[in-house]
């Protein structure tokens, strides 16, 4: 079980709030991400509510009991850092073995536990070993081992692939998020990396300076943004968000168009010259000086072969546009 | 860049300092050599030359070498057994955050700064001493008698005060490798279940042995020439009481003027010196290794 409510949670170090205040349900068996650009309070958010910092007001509840003033050992959930903080003088079975040990729990039972997370995460073979010998995946995996054996009402992750290189993080994604399904326990995902969140998130938390901006599923947020800061935040290449007389005519101060959502059209649309061109091979990302709606974003169809200096005309296409009031809220 | 060539240039270069460092070491130690195996008073004019080991057995069947020799071990291992262990606490307690945090560091440090004798003085003089000590007068206020440290716990007194004296060495060096520790190492312990004292255990401490080893290796070498402290509070005494190797060759060179004697005695302390350099690197050298 693992259901985690937070009731107006507030932090302030000192003169600053770092959170003003914030609501928000996990249900359990939830993957959750907290998403948001470095400094908008995630990873102290889930710091709170790994207990390693004390809540200024408000409350934590965790399975239905009140678990703010809880120190974290007996809040029932198990961490994974981002430098992964392994023991460096003990072996990847001790290591893993550590909470056991902590817990008092008898030793043919703590290592068969061991054992079969090392089966689960690829690391029979490297129990030996300490955390200097490993690899960052593998060192990842050991992080990952010590917390799962604990068998936690929740997992938090605070951004565990950001040491990693960028092949090794699209494997460790994938398997976190297999982990995920296979264990159904909820887990609590802190990362920068809107990619992660998308591709890994039942719903997703987008946080903006302590507060939370929008809480919805990674596709809910894509087509509905409910503000200007999601809709900038949340989808690559980033929506490109037009102010002036463009978004008057349609009754908005601003209005957003994806760039996957412009198409390039013989004539009409936007007119403009092409700044940059970049191919991907499967895309082809533009960019575009235009002379009614400043510089916008393009992804175009890998076949569209286009160089620095050609002049194109872009359309959005047809529902595709987000419109949002003076209050930067997206209007119906 | 190692070519054959500049690795070539590199040790003629370095060549003339090992030259001069290794005659800097060679000549005295071939001189206490040769002295110690020939008969040399300076207070006669006998001058038979060689009298083979005949220095040295006077050393090993003076009922006071083995006396010497287990006073030198003790205070090594006194004194090292205190800093450590105070040294830990210590270095824990000011690793804290709390107000003052500078000046108190170079007040815990201070101790080191004051010269040996003069850190024997202060202690003997004004907290040991039976009629002018503070301790005495602690005592006396209430009702007891004041204690004879220098006469009647020679040892432990002279251990006490460089105890004293090498405390902040080992505080600043164990303190250092505590600042080195990774907070979310430990935050992961809170998180694994572990008290305060399990923490300590199973993760400040096993990171902190290789500082703890430099502690000792680096405090013994010092340690196994202590003089200045036996020499200005008991003099090696009462009796031989308090007397180390090194007193005990001081006490042949100045007092005996027995040169040959103690240069016999400077090759047994280079050889002690070695003795237990050779098992605290066999049992703590791997320590050192990353």
């Amino acid at each position: 079980m693992g259901k985690i409510v937070l009731n107006a949670v507030r932090k302030s170090f000192g003169e600053v709030d770092v959170i003003p205040g914030v609501d928000l349900t996990i249900e359990d068996g939830e993957f959750v991400v907290f998403v948001g650009p470095s400094g908008c309070g995630k990873s102290t958010l889930l710091r709170l509510i790994a207990g390693l910092e004390d809540t200024t007001s408000g409350a934590i509840v965790i399975d239905g009991a009140d678990a703010t003033a809880l120190p974290p050992a007996k809040r029932g959930l198990a961490m994974v850092f981002q430098s992964y903080a392994l023991y460096p003088h003990m072996t990847v079975r001790k290591n893993i073995m550590f909470p056991l040990k902590m817990a008092g729990m008898e030793i043919g039972e703590a290592t068969r536990r061991a054992d079969a997370a090392a089966k689960v995460l690829n690391l029979t073979a490297y129990m030996e070993r300490r955390p200097g010998q490993l690899s960052g995946g593998q060192r990842q995996r050991v992080a990952i081992g010590r917390a799962i054996v604990r068998e936690p009402a929740a997992f938090l992750f605070d951004e565990p692939l950001s040491n990693l290189d960028a092949a090794l993080r699209v494997n460790m994604r994938q398997e976190i998020t297999e982990l995920h399904q296979s264990l159904k326990t909820t887990m609590i995902y802190v990362t920068h990396d809107q990619v992660e969140a998308m591709t890994m998130a039942d719903k997703i938390v987008v946080l903006n300076a302590g507060r939370i901006e929008q809480v919805g599923s990674p596709l809910a947020l894509y087509n509905n943004p409910g503000n200007t800061f999601v809709a900038g935040f949340i989808g690559s290449p980033k929506m490109n968000l037009i102010e002036g007389p463009e978004a008057a005519a349609l009754g908005a101060t601003t209005i957003g168009v994806r760039p996957e959502h412009l198409s390039v059209v013989s004539e009409g649309g936007w007119e403009g010259v092409v700044g940059l061109s970049e191919h991907l091979g499967s895309d082809t990302f533009l960019k575009v000086t235009t002379d009614r709606v400043g510089t916008i974003n393009v992804r175009a169809g890998g076949e569209v072969i286009l160089r620095p200096g050609d002049r194109v005309h872009l359309a959005p296409q047809p529902g595709k546009i987000h419109r949002f009031g003076a209050d930067g809220k997206a209007m119906t | 860049m190692a070519t054959q060539s500049s690795r070539a240039a590199a040790r003629l270069m370095v060549a003339p300092s090992v030259i001069v460092l290794f005659i800097w070491m060679i000549v005295p130690l071939a001189m206490t050599i040769w002295f110690s195996f020939r008969l040399y008073r300076l207070l006669s004019p006998e001058r038979t030359g060689w009298v083979g080991f005949r220095n040295y057995s006077w050393f090993f069947n003076s009922p006071d070498f083995w006396l010497a020799i287990s006073n030198t071990l003790l205070l090594v291992g006194g004194v090292l057994a205190i800093t450590i262990v105070l040294g830990v606490l210590i270095a824990l307690l000011i690793d804290l955050p709390v107000w003052g945090q500078g000046p108190l560091r170079i007040l815990v440090i201070s101790p080191f700064f004051v010269m040996p004798p003069v850190a024997a003085s202060i202690w003997e003089n004004l907290f040991m001493h039976p009629q002018n000590g503070m301790f005495a007068s602690f005592a006396q206020g209430l009702g007891m008698k004041p204690i004879l440290f220098m006469e009647s716990y020679p040892m432990s007194s002279v251990i006490f005060i460089v105890s004293w004296e090498w405390l902040p060495f080992a505080t600043l060096i164990l303190l250092t490798a505590l600042q080195s520790l990774s907070s979310e190492q430990l935050e992961a312990a809170e998180m694994d279940g572990a008290s305060a004292i399990s923490r300590f255990r199973y993760i400040v401490l096993p990171h902190m042995t290789r500082a703890i080893t430099v502690v000792i290796l680096i405090q013994t070498i010092f340690l196994l020439g202590i003089f200045g402290e036996i020499f200005t509070t008991t003099q090696g005494g009462p009796g031989s009481a308090s007397t180390t190797l090194p007193y005990m060759i001081y006490k042949q060179a100045v007092i005996a003027k027995d040169i040959g004697r103690a240069a016999a005695g400077g090759i047994i302390a280079v050889i002690l010196a070695n003795i237990v350099a050779y098992f605290l690197m066999r049992s703590m050298g791997k320590n050192l290794d990353a």
